[in-house]
């Protein structure tokens, strides 16, 4: 984008069990201090996204309550509704509308209160985000498919189990640094291993936690970035693409299309190679995911993910910073908000907030957010105003 | 589960019916209406052998909620004859049992209950072929 739309201010809620809070509460509080942080501007446009909240907390229309709760009348409210890319969407959309000039200023929003329903439940909504038809007859649950990538991709590139799980081992350790994150402190992979069996090879502690959560930002066109913010953000690129919808039906099981299609997208808007990126947020929703995302962005060829991970090359201060404030292992997986925290971590980076987890110099930041196994992905290029200015 | 929906999808969980492209022969489980390798929108119905071979398989120990009495059970990727990937349960074995490359048919089993008053599904699983053994004159999986 020749000129790009901005992110003037940034909030979000700590990720964990939020047993007093609603999921009206955790979107309230994270819209407010985004607001306060930008300098309440009047917003003109609302952009929500949320990925369950009819089934999980008995409350549809959640973007018209949450403009009432912050006392906003005769704007634009939009819901957005993609699984656990909808935060990711929301600021798509919104990103879309303020450089259109439709809106002068804009708020992304993402929200999910997922601990209102028992794991068993979370599970279940889980799995409408793929093909219900095959998930549910097959009883396949989101970690059970990852468990089936992970045999394939360990038996093709003769990857140990313990070597994949090192992604989740740096999630923990730049979450212990993140004050927000859901899991603030170290693991090793001797923990992974000894943690319970989700779906075999599978860990607890290598698939992304049950927690409530709401992160939220301010966007304005180019004209009004220094007006309202001293430090403002610039969205070089906001791309969507999706890919077939059911893995087994996918040429290679092993490949993220969406990612790989989105990520190029992204950085040939930009206008950037993937040298210039100083940090990377990415999808894990398990290790393998992780991994696969670091060979479909293009930091390591197809079957050396996980070698970029043992190295730790992807750790903060290495080569390539990857889930610099924990990412969804560590700051935690509220579905539709988990695009909007990377958006919040990656202003952190590049406005030099980001405290013992400041990446050196940061100047462009690039998020990953994506729906189940992929079936959408929307990746966001993020810089430094001076970048473009 | 609405029990017109179960209806409605009784035809690809009971007989395993699929959907295979009329211009480059591509076929697919559960029908789509087009062909994605291709771009053809000229599909017949066919029916699926249920024969295949396993590829992958996972033992699902956090069920949702509605499969919670099979706990745990195990899903397996299996690769069909008519070159089709399905996702499947596999019953009659344990996973000592499996291998990739096992072969596999498809049975008609009980998939979940919905209350005491509502819907039972039923629909495919699949179990290790049966062959039949002259060692021993009896039915076993190979």
């Amino acid at each position: 984008m020749k000129v790009p739309p901005a992110i003037v201010g940034v909030g979000c809620t700590k990720v964990r069990e939020h047993w007093g809070k609603s999921v009206l509460d955790l979107a309230v509080e994270a819209c407010l201090k985004a607001l306060e942080d930008a300098g309440n501007p009047d917003v003109d446009a609302i952009y929500l996204g949320n990925a369950a909240s009819e089934l999980m907390n008995e409350q549809g229309n959640l973007v018209a309550l949450l403009a009432d709760a912050l006392a906003i009348e005769g704007i634009k409210v939009v819901e957005v509704r993609a699984g656990d890319a909808s935060g990711s969407l929301a600021l798509h959309q919104a990103s879309i509308d303020v450089i259109s000039g439709s809106s002068r200023t804009a708020l992304a929003c993402g929200v999910e209160k997922m601990t209102d329903v028992m794991i068993q439940e979370v599970e279940r909504v889980g799995m409408l985000f793929e093909d219900a038809r095959t998930t549910f007859h097959s009883g396949i649950t989101i970690p059970g498919l990852c468990a089936i990538l992970t045999k394939l991709y360990m038996e093709r590139y003769g990857a140990d189990y313990e070597d994949l799980v090192l992604f989740a081992v740096n999630d923990h350790r730049n979450a212990a640094n993140n004050p927000y994150a859901q899991y603030p402190f170290s693991i090793d992979v001797k923990a992974v291993m000894s943690s319970p069996l989700v779906a075999d090879p599978i860990r607890l502690f290598d698939t992304a936690g049950v927690g409530d959560g709401a992160a939220a930002v301010v966007l304005c066109g180019p004209n009004d970035a220094k007006r309202i913010a001293d430090t403002p953000v610039a969205i070089l690129a906001s791309e969507v693409a999706c890919s077939r919808m059911s893995l087994s039906e996918r040429e290679d099981l092993l490949s993220i299309g969406s990612l790989r299609l989105a990520a190029k997208k992204a950085l040939d808007k930009a206008r950037l190679s993937l040298k210039d990126v100083d940090f990377f947020e990415v999808h894990n929703t398990t290790s393998v995911i992780g991994v696969l995302s670091l060979e479909e962005i293009g930091l390591a060829e197809r079957g050396e993910g996980w070698k970029l991970v043992k190295e730790e090359r992807i750790a903060v201060g290495a080569d390539y910073p990857v889930n610099t404030m924990g990412g969804l292992k560590g700051r935690g997986h509220p579905w539709g908000a988990t695009g909007l925290y990377q958006a919040v971590e990656a202003a952190w980076q590049l406005r030099g907030e980001a405290g013992k987890n400041q990446v050196d110099g940061a100047e462009v930041g690039l998020t990953h957010n994506m729906c189940g196994l992929g079936s959408i992905s929307c990746v966001h290029i993020l810089a430094r105003w001076e970048v473009v200015a | 589960m609405s029990v017109p929906r179960f209806w409605r999808e009784i035809p690809h969980k009971y007989r395993l019916l699929g959907s295979k492209c009329r211009s480059c022969g591509a076929v697919y489980h559960p029908r789509r209406p087009t062909c994605p390798r291709c771009g053809s929108r000229d599909m017949e119905e066919i029916v699926l052998s249920g024969r295949g071979r396993l590829l992958a398989y996972t033992v699902i120990r956090r069920p949702p909620s509605d499969l919670e009495e099979f706990r745990p059970y195990i899903v397996g990727l299996i690769e069909l004859e008519e070159g089709v990937k399905v996702l499947g349960q596999i019953v009659d074995c344990g996973p000592e049992d499996l291998r990739p490359g096992l072969e596999v048919e498809a049975t008609l089993r009980r998939i979940r209950a919905h209350g005491s008053s509502g819907v039972i599904e039923y629909g495919y699983k699949f179990r290790p072929a049966l062959r039949w053994d002259k060692e021993s004159s009896s039915q076993r999986p190979s």
